[in-house]
């Protein structure tokens, strides 16, 4: 018999789900079968913390006396410079963001210690941030200069919001060149020296719903150690990529925007990030529950590494180029294991993205479920799934003339 | 024949002297200088690999601790910091000696001081500045 996710959540209300992670699901499905597992288990949380670049908070600061429109103007945080594009005094704020003297890759490779990443963990963990602008001044807004220490807990609005997270499976990074080098995928050794991958596998929350039955707009989840939303597709949302046959895709695929009120969250669960070389962004901890409403769901919820692929791409020449090309297909299993092969070599693993923490994710989110009565919802729309037609086009460049 | 891995942190005005000169010449000690730092007008900090007999390697220490130089054993000046580490394990194909250990049931990180070499190539490696040298 389905479930509806109405009986599901007076479950929660009650205190009688039963909600296990997406680790846990996999041998209970093994010990009680499909449909027994499917009866009795009402929730799997899912979860996953690496880094995201397509992240940023919107903040609204407050009206200074005199006022001042930042819009037009310039802003910065701590040195990071913020966009100024909205109204009087919202400021958004992204991970990748550089303060204007970083000297970047100017002695290559740069080192990347402070930017738009690092300013949202310090303003999540309630540290005061200095705020400087400069503006031209109007006679509804005649200041043109200001100058202050702001703190989260006395500005307006502070939201989260992330264009682009939750990648549903994600490249093999490795490096076929003769010279090291520094990607957002990590340090790539010469000569297939490492290979770096970035994905929590069979617990990743897109992996474990792969055509999106029940994660879709407006669906509540843990978002830096708070509660968000699912807001939209992420952008780059490709659910046309290529699938194995129980629906899994072998590559980079869907993806989730989200937001949610930063104020709520916590440091532990947002954290600057530096890549050598490449740049700042944030590592964002997220965790998703996915209602089990019939037996084909909670199949989906029992993928194992072993039944996950990712393709492995040559980051020296294949990526930058953007030359099709894998250098082939490994399962999350071997790459866990800390050594694949490639081309006949053996390479050693490292994870961008953290297995421990994202299973600390899923717990969390486990015990909001059944203690703290967190509610599950139905989504507003479904995202774009497999039989959409949608894809991910490249750039078409026109020559300007 | 005995072999340390020390860092050595010595005052501004022993930083024209010639130390390890003298633990080679008068001490009879294998020097081997892994990392050097000297910041003008502050203190020289110098990380050697030294090896030789008991006996002279401590003489030799004696020495330094007489002329005012600090002596570290070296895993005291490199900091694996587990609060700041989020097990993501992307350095652990970058550490050449296995010093940053990964168990892989449950994907968790630790560090070995004594497998440490303190080469420096896990710093720019970690994303999180969960590793620190101090030098
Ligand atoms: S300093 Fe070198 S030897 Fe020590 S942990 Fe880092 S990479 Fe390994
Ligand atoms: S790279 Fe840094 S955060 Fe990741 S496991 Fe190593 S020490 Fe920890």
């Amino acid at each position: 018999m389905p479930k509806t996710i109405r009986e599901i959540n007076e479950k929660i209300k009650r205190g009688e789900a039963v909600v296990v992670t997406a680790e846990e699901i996999i041998d209970i499905a093994e010990e009680k079968g499909v449909k027994k597992a499917a009866q009795e288990v009402d929730v799997v949380t899912t979860a996953t913390f690496g880094p995201m670049c397509s992240s940023g908070a919107y903040l609204n600061i407050g009206h200074s006396k005199p006022r001042i429109k930042l819009g037009g103007g310039r802003a910065y945080l701590n040195d990071v410079p913020v966009y100024t594009g909205f109204a009087a005094v919202d400021i958004l704020i992204g991970a990748n963001a550089l303060p204007d003297d970083d000297p970047r890759n100017k002695i290559h490779p740069g080192e990347f210690s402070y930017g738009g990443g690092h300013v949202i963990e310090e303003l999540v963990a309630g540290k005061d941030l200095k705020l400087t602008a400069t503006a031209y001044g109007t006679d509804c807004y005649p200041r043109k200069k200001l100058e202050t220490w702001i703190n989260i807990k006395d500005l307006n609005e502070t939201v989260l919001f992330n264009p682009r997270n939750a990648y549903q499976n994600y490249n093999v990074a490795v490096n076929l060149s003769d010279r090291v080098i520094y990607t957002y995928m990590g340090i790539l050794k010469p000569k297939l020296g490492n290979a770096n991958y970035c994905s929590a596998g069979q617990l990743s929350p897109l992996l474990n719903d792969p055509y999106y039955k029940t994660i879709g707009i407006g669906t509540r989840i843990f978002l830096g150690g708070g509660v968000g939303y699912v807001a939209w597709q992420g952008t780059q949302h490709n659910p046309t990529a290529p699938r194995t046959p129980n629906g899994v895709p072998r590559a980079g695929a869907g993806t989730l925007a989200v937001m949610g009120d930063l104020k709520k969250m916590s440091p532990e669960w947002l954290k600057g990030t530096t890549m050598t070389g490449y740049g700042t962004t944030l590592t964002v901890g997220i965790g998703i529950p996915i209602p089990i409403l019939d037996e084909e769901i909670l199949t989906y919820t029992t993928v194992k590494d072993e039944d996950i692929y990712a393709q492995v791409i040559d980051y020296s020449l294949a990526y930058p180029e953007f030359e099709p090309g894998s250098l082939g297909e490994v399962s999350y299993r071997e790459l866990k294991s800390g050594r694949i092969l490639v081309q006949g070599k053996e390479v050693p693993t490292g994870s961008l993205s953290s297995y421990a923490r994202a299973k600390e994710i899923a717990d969390i989110l486990k015990n909001w479920i059944k203690r703290d009565k967190f509610l599950l919802t139905e989504p507003v729309q479904s995202l774009p799934s497999a039989d959409s037609g949608l894809t991910f086009k490249p750039l078409k460049e026109r020559p300007l003339e | 024949m005995q072999k340390k891995k020390v860092v050595l942190t010595f005052p501004y005005k022993l930083i024209n002297q010639p130390i390890t000169y003298h633990l080679i010449k008068d001490y009879d000690l294998k020097v081997n200088i892994l990392r050097a730092r000297i910041n003008p007008r502050e203190e020289g900090r110098l990380m050697i690999e030294i090896g030789g007999e008991e006996k002279s390697l401590e003489k030799g220490m004696n020495y330094l601790k007489e002329l005012g130089v600090e002596v570290q054993s070296l895993a005291q000046d490199i900091r694996w910091l587990d609060e700041k580490c989020t097990h993501c394990t992307v350095c652990i194909p970058i550490c050449p000696t296995e010093a940053i250990i990964l168990d892989r049931n449950q994907m968790i990180v630790s560090f070995d001081k004594d497998k440490c070499i303190g080469c420096g190539l896990c710093v720019p490696a970690c994303p999180y500045k969960a590793v620190e040298i101090l030098f």
